[in-house]
């Protein structure tokens, strides 16, 4: 099924060293590809295939279940062509960096801020990354698995007392 | 009291700092400021047919001309400061009611971006616990406050530049 997707057949055409990834799941389709190639891929999608639309940028911890430690996630979305995809890239904790979807799509500026705000991701040649839910002076980055929930200077809820 | 009434019924006596808080209790204009799902019941309680407008209480747009402020939701770190420099711009004498389970304890959001009661940050006189409290829970609440008000002491003295006002419990 996957492998009929208009995007899924340009990319293999193009990108083949780049994909590590192609699945479907109830009718989604998701690209995983090399961090390297990223920004080609993306810009490929938007200038040749019309994916016009960044509806999301978010990012996953993995946290001890994967070797690269985070999976930068973008939901794109094709207004003439009224179709979805999903791409993904695998970030290491390590190099923690990615580049920056703003060069393709204006609207990943405030998604990247976001990102990078909760997870510590570092996106290169992003105009203006700061912080943007969190207070600037803000330590850490909530969203990762091995954040506190409540707060690195409070004691761990450790369940019910009664 | 213990006086006659030499004037007849159209006069009454009374001491100084009665008649500062009866006019301080009948006319307590709070801050309008809203943070979560609290404040659509604190709209509730203003509006006809619970009509806070019978205790005097008026909804005042700007911290300048509010003497009480009603913490009605969740606060977040983030909006911690922004509440405080409300609190700071208010002028003397000035109350805090903490509305709802999250402005007294930060309720269910027990989190790294939530204050855990604001009375970590400022002076609360009044606390009224439900998620959200009810119309009928934030007037009673008012009207605690309006008991505490009318406890205090020494406020005409206060007013004038003798000394503090001095605040009691709320009965």
């Amino acid at each position: 099924m996957a492998e009929n997707n208009r995007a899924v057949l340009k990319l293999n055409e193009k990108f083949a060293s780049s994909i590590i990834e192609v699945a479907e799941f109830r009718g989604e389709v998701t690209v995983t590809v090399k961090k390297e190639d990223i920004l080609a891929v993306l810009s490929f999608l938007k200038q040749s295939l019309q994916y016009n639309l960044l509806t999301d940028v978010t990012a996953v911890d993995y946290l001890g279940k994967k070797a690269e430690r985070f999976m930068m996630v973008y939901q794109l979305y094709s207004i003439p062509n009224k179709d979805r995809l999903r791409v993904k890239a695998a970030v290491s904790e390590g190099d923690c960096r990615i580049e920056s979807a703003t060069q393709v799509w204006a609207t990943a500026n405030w998604l990247e801020r976001e990102v990078y705000d909760l997870f510590g991701i570092t996106f290169d040649h992003h105009p203006d990354l700061r912080r943007i839910l969190m207070t600037p002076e803000w330590e850490g980055y909530p969203l990762r698995k091995d954040y506190p929930l409540q707060g690195p200077d409070r004691e761990p809820y450790k369940g019910r007392l009664s | 009291m213990g006086v006659d009434n030499p004037l007849g019924d159209n006069i009454i006596t009374t001491s100084l700092d009665a008649l500062v808080n009866w006019s301080r209790k009948s006319s307590i204009w709070p801050m309008t400021f809203g943070l979560a799902c609290c404040a659509i019941e604190m709209m509730a309680t203003g509006a006809a047919h619970n009509d806070l407008d019978r205790f005097g209480i008026i909804f005042r747009a700007s911290p300048r001309q509010s003497d009480c402020i009603i913490i009605a939701g969740t606060v977040t770190k983030k909006m911690l400061p922004v509440i405080k420099t409300v609190y700071e711009q208010m002028p003397e004498p000035k109350w805090v009611i903490a509305m709802g389970a999250c402005a007294c304890s930060g309720g269910i959001f027990d989190t790294y971006s939530v204050v855990q009661g604001i009375d970590e940050a400022l002076p609360v006189d009044v606390y009224i616990p439900g998620c959200p409290p009810r119309p009928e829970a934030l007037l009673y609440g008012i009207m605690k406050l309006q008991d505490k008000i009318m406890n205090d002491r020494n406020s005409f003295g206060s007013a004038i530049g003798l000394g503090n006002r001095i605040e009691s419990a709320a009965a």
